[in-house]
């Protein structure tokens, strides 16, 4: 009883603190004076149409790397905290049940779709919603639904972990040559800007798409291998 | 009648949704509804974030038509709440991760999702 009121006081303390926030609050009239920035040079700076972008790879692209480190951190942490329990055992895969036909007939249809969908997704990233993030993503639930279909299936760690360095080490390296060929790390102008709105444009935007969208698929579809693997121990 | 409005709406949803993480989080006895809540939370203040950044009638910064290229700064919302919030989504994501993967740990040594069965560090 005491612990429930006790429950109660602290919600009715946040609901409280929430209230206050949004009452106090009134939506913006105008752009704050460093998304007028963005907003104003973005489009002769960057070169991106998608100013969400020009913003996330360019402007802040420090934040990007250091948002790819920490999925990195992660995948490399569920990888060592998963082996480190599930030394091979003798595997019992008798007890899994297959897969409906009309899973597997669908995931053989599907899965080149998804690939390209999500290709798509981080090549036009700068000139679209969606980008290397996004891409990833939908690459990585193309994976998924190959294990559903095959539970049994092995994903190649080896591959997986190469693409996944080789395209991580692309994004520092490009990242580096901003400093000697442009203004700073991570500028995007190592590159002629191009024709706004154009698929080669933005400099070299779509090339670090390319990577973090590699990187961030080849991650997700670490930690689901990962995850699959140690299900098959039960 | 402003209450109302669409950055209203979204504001308050945002908060609805981290009170009721909140109060999964810490009422729930299941690790795995804990860690929903967890999601619910982080969603709610991601909602949040983008409400902040976003002005009436106006379009999304993406500028791919001739007329949202001049005078772009009076006809885009802020882009700077979104760039923010994608960054949150993944770090959200990998967070949940981690949980689950600990949760699978602590199953697998306990047998059991229920928090009060985990007391080894309690006095």
């Amino acid at each position: 009883m005491l612990r429930n009121s006790l429950f109660l006081i602290v919600l009715a303390a946040f609901a409280v603190i929430a209230f206050t926030l949004v009452n106090a609050w009134h939506p913006a009239e105008s752009l704050s004076p460093v998304a007028e920035h963005y907003a104003t040079n973005g489009p002769t700076e960057v070169g991106a149409a998608n100013l969400v972008t020009a913003v996330v790879v360019t402007y802040r692209g420090f934040d990007t790397l250091g948002e790819v480190t920490i999925l990195f951190v992660t995948a490399a942490i569920i990888g060592f905290f998963l082996s480190l329990f599930h030394s091979e055992s003798p595997e019992q895969t008798d007890r899994l049940m297959p897969a409906s036909e009309i899973l597997s007939t669908a995931s053989k249809l599907l899965i080149p779709f998804m690939l390209v969908l999500g290709i798509y997704v981080f090549v036009n990233g700068h000139l679209t919603p969606g980008g290397g993030f996004q891409g990833g993503a939908i690459i990585a639930s193309a994976f998924v639904l190959l294990l559903l279909a095959d539970p049994l299936s092995k994903l190649n760690h080896r591959i997986i972990a190469m693409v996944e360095s080789v395209s991580g080490v692309a994004f520092v390296l490009i990242g580096l040559l901003g400093i000697f060929l442009a203004g700073g790390f991570l500028d995007n102008r190592i590159l002629d800007l191009g024709t706004f709105g154009a698929l080669l444009s933005a400099g070299v935007i779509p090339l670090l798409y390319i990577f973090i969208g590699l990187k961030v698929g080849s991650e997700l579809t670490n930690i689901i291998g990962h995850l699959q693997q140690t299900q098959k121990n039960r | 009648m402003h209450w109302f409005s669409l950055e209203y709406i979204a504001m308050n949803l945002g908060f609805l949704l981290i009170l009721i993480g909140l109060w999964g989080i810490i009422t729930r006895k299941n690790i795995l509804r804990i860690i929903i809540s967890f999601s619910l939370f982080d969603t709610g203040t991601h909602i949040v974030i983008v409400a902040i950044g976003y002005i009436r009638n106006r379009t999304a910064p993406i500028l791919d038509t001739l007329a949202l290229q001049k005078d772009t700064a009076s006809k885009i919302v802020d882009p700077l709440p979104q760039a923010l919030v994608l960054t949150a989504i993944v770090i959200g994501l990998g967070v949940t991760a981690l949980l689950l993967v600990y949760a699978m740990k602590l199953f697998e040594t306990k047998k059991t999702l229920d928090i009060h069965r985990f007391n080894d560090l309690k006095w």
